[in-house]
C-alpha cells in the first residue's frame, strides 16, 4: 500500500526554540514563493495548541473531509497548488483550546504524518510550535522513514531568541536532522515615513549564530507592517507586495531552497 | 488525607508528606499565601517573560517585599538571561533547593540554572516536564515569600494544566495574560481565557504588548503588528475580562532583557516604563482587593 507520503519530493521542518519569532510567517511565505516559481507545495501545520496556518491563508473556517486514503487537505490559491493540513480545521469552535497532554498530542501527529492523502508535491513544509517536547519528538519520529531534508531554524536577532534556538541545533543534531540554514526575524524596521532603521529587536544574533554553529545563513528578513497585515488578512504577499521591505529576503530564501544547495543525494 | 489548605495543620500533617503544595501550604502557617500571578498567552513571543521580568523587579522596589520568580518554561527558560542570572547554578541545601537571588527580596528559580551549557536542550516530553514542575513547587526553599510570579511557556499543554493542578486554585489569585494587537495572537489568546475558564483560574486582566511603535527620528506612529480586528481592546471587551494596559514597542526593552538588566530602572522616561508602572499597579491592587475579601469571609 503506497504511503501518503510516497508523492512528495521533499520535506523540509521549520523550527525555532523560541516562540513568536515567525515560523508560521516563514513557512507560509516559503510556501507562496516556491508555488510562484511553479511547484506544488502542502504545508503540515503540527502546532496544535497556537495553530497559525489556516489563519495566514484565511481558510480557519474550512473544514476536512474524508477519502479512502486519509484526510484530504485544504487547498487554497487560484490555482490549488498550495494544500494545507492543521487542527484548526479540526475544531468546531476557532476559540476552543486544545488542552493535550503529550500522549495525545503525539497521536494525533502521528495521524497528520500518516494519513493525509497530499498526493505529489515537490514540498512539504512541515511548521512547529516552539519548544523541544512532544511535538518535535514526534514529528521527527514520524518522519525520519521519509527522509526530510533538513530544518530550518528561524530566531530573531536578540540574545533571549537566540538563547533558545541554540538549544533547537542541539535538537537538531541529536534528531540526525540536517540544519539548512538559520533565518534572522524581524531584523531591523525601516520607518515608512522617514526612512529611518531602528533595531527594534536589536541585529545580528542569527547570523553570528550561523557562524558560530558552523551552518548557513539563509538572510535577514525586516519588520514589514505590510506583511504583518498580508498575514492578518490572508493575502498572498509575495504575489500582492513585490516592493515591500520583506520581499526581497523571503524571495531570496525561497531561492536558496530551490537551488538545493543541500540536496540529498539518493 | 489533606488537612485543608488553611487549616492550621496546612503542609505539616503527616498527609502532606510528598503534595506539591507542601512548601507553600507550611509557609502559610505563618503568614498568609503568597500573592500568586500567574503569566500566561497562548501566543509565543508576546512578550510573557519580558513581562515576568519586569513584573518582579516592579514588586522588589519595596525592600519589605519578598518576591519569588519561578519559570516553568522547561523547553526555552528566558528567565536567567533576563534577570541577568545566566550561568548560576542551584544549590542544595537541607531545607530543599535555594532559589538564585538577584536582590535580597527577589528569588529566581528556572531549568536554565540546572543546565551547564548554553546549548544544553531539555528535549522532554509531557511527564517529565511535569515532575519536574512538581519538584520546583515542592523542593524550592522560598522562604516567607509575598508574592510568587510564575512564568509559563505559550500554549494549552502539561505545563499548565500542571501548574493549576499543583498549585491548586486555593494557591492562585489570577492569571495576567499577554497578547500582541494582531488577531494572529488574538486566536491563540481566546483559547488560553477558554483555558482559564476551563480550569476556574480567575483572570486579572490581558496586557497589549508591542502595542505601536514610535519612530525615534520623526515620532510618526506605525503599527507593526496591525490590530485588524480591534487588538486586546475588542477582545477583552467581548470576553468580559479587563485590559489592564497597553505597552508600545521600545527597543531598549529588547536591549535590556539581553543584558539582564531592569528595563524599569535602565529606562525610566520611556512611555513603556509608565505604561508597565500602571500596569503593576493595577495587579497589586487587584491582589490586595482579594486579600480584604478573604479577610472579610467567615
Amino acid at each position: 500500500e503506497r504511503s501518503n507520503l510516497a508523492g512528495v519530493q521533499h520535506i523540509l521542518l521549520v523550527l525555532s526554540g523560541k516562540g513568536g519569532v515567525g515560523k508560521s510567517t516563514i513557512s507560509t511565505q516559503l510556501a507562496l514563493a516556491l508555488r510562484h516559481s511553479g511547484k506544488k507545495v502542502g504545508i503540515l501545520d503540527v502546532d496544535l495548541c497556537g495553530p497559525s496556518i489556516p489563519r495566514m491563508f484565511r481558510v480557519q473556517d474550512s473544514d476536512v473531509h474524508q477519502c479512502n486514503s486519509g484526510w484530504v487537505p485544504v487547498f487554497v490559491g487560484q490555482d490549488k497548488n498550495i494544500s494545507l493540513m492543521s487542527i484548526a480545521f479540526l475544531l468546531e469552535k476557532p476559540d476552543d483550546a486544545v488542552v493535550w497532554r503529550g500522549p495525545k498530542k503525539n497521536a494525533l501527529i502521528k495521524q497528520f504524518v500518516a494519513d493525509v492523502a497530499w498526493g505529489d508535491l515537490d514540498f512539504l513544509v512541515v511548521d512547529t510550535p516552539p519548544g523541544t517536547s512532544d511535538e518535535h519528538i514526534s514529528t521527527v519520529e514520524a518522519l525520519r522513514p521519509y527522509k526530510p531534508l533538513g530544518a530550518i531554524l528561524v530566531t530573531t536577532p536578540q540574545a533571549v531568541s537566540v538563547g533558545d534556538v541554540r538549544r533547537e541545533l542541539t535538537f537538531c543534531k541529536k534528531a540526525g536532522l540536517k540544519v539548512l540554514g538559520i533565518v534572522e526575524n524581524m531584523s531591523g524596521f525601516v520607518c515608512p515615513h522617514c526612512s529611518e532603521c531602528t533595531n527594534i529587536f536589536s541585529k545580528g544574533g542569527g547570523e553570528e549564530l550561523a557562524k558560530h554553529a558552523g551552518v548557513p545563513f539563509l538572510g535577514c528578513v525586516p519588520l514589514d507592517p505590510q506583511l504583518s497585515q498580508s498575514l492578518e488578512e490572508g493575502k498572498d504577499f509575495i504575489q500582492e507586495f513585490p516592493k515591500s521591505a520583506a520581499f526581497p529576503a523571503l524571495a531570496h530564501i525561497a531561492q536558496q531552497v530551490l537551488d538545493g544547495t543541500w540536496q540529498q543525494t539518493s | 488525607e489533606c488537612p485543608g489548605t488553611s487549616s492550621a495543620q496546612a503542609g505539616r500533617a503527616a498527609a502532606c508528606q510528598g503534595c506539591p503544595n507542601q512548601s507553600l501550604c507550611a509557609g502559610g502557617a505563618a503568614g498568609p499565601d503568597p500573592d500568586t500571578v500567574l503569566v500566561l498567552s497562548g501566543k509565543g513571543g508576546v512578550g510573557k517573560s519580558t513581562f515576568s521580568a519586569i513584573l518582579a523587579h516592579g514588586l522588589a522596589a519595596d525592600e519589605a517585599k519578598q518576591v519569588a520568580l519561578l519559570d516553568i518554561d522547561i523547553c526555552g527558560p528566558s528567565i536567567p538571561k533576563m534577570m541577568g542570572l545566566e550561568g548560576e547554578q542551584v544549590h542544595q541545601s537541607g531545607s530543599g533547593w535555594s532559589p538564585v537571588y538577584v536582590e535580597e527580596n527577589l528569588g529566581v528559580m528556572s531549568v536554565g540554572f540546572l543546565l551547564s551549557s548554553p546549548d544544553d536542550a531539555v528535549i522532554w516530553r509531557g511527564p517529565k516536564k511535569n515532575g519536574l514542575i512538581k519538584q520546583f513547587l515542592r523542593d524550592v526553599d522560598w522562604g516567607e515569600i509575598d508574592y510568587l510570579i510564575v512564568d509559563t511557556p505559550p500554549g494549552t499543554s502539561d505545563e499548565h494544566l500542571s501548574i493549576v493542578q499543583y498549585l491548586s486554585a486555593a494557591h492562585i489569585d489570577g492569571a495576567v495574560i499577554i497578547t500582541t494587537p494582531q488577531e494572529i495572537s488574538l486566536q491563540d489568546v481566546r483559547k488560553e481565557i477558554n483555558f482559564c475558564h476551563k480550569v476556574k483560574l480567575p483572570i486579572i486582566g490581558v496586557v497589549e504588548n508591542m502595542s505601536g511603535f514610535i519612530c525615534p527620528k520623526c515620532k510618526n506612529e506605525s503599527q507593526i503588528f496591525p490590530p485588524t480586528t480591534g487588538g486586546a481592546e475588542k477582545m477583552c471587551q467581548n470576553l468580559n475580562v479587563s485590559l489592564l494596559g497597553k505597552v508600545p514597542l521600545d527597543p531598549q526593552i529588547g536591549k535590556s532583557c539581553d543584558k539582564g538588566q531592569s528595563f524599569l530602572s535602565e529606562a525610566p522616561e520611556s512611555p513603556a516604563t509608565s505604561s508597565y508602572r500602571n500596569i503593576i499597579q493595577r495587579i497589586q491592587e487587584y491582589c490586595d482587593q482579594r486579600h480584604f475579601q478573604e479577610d472579610n469571609t467567615i
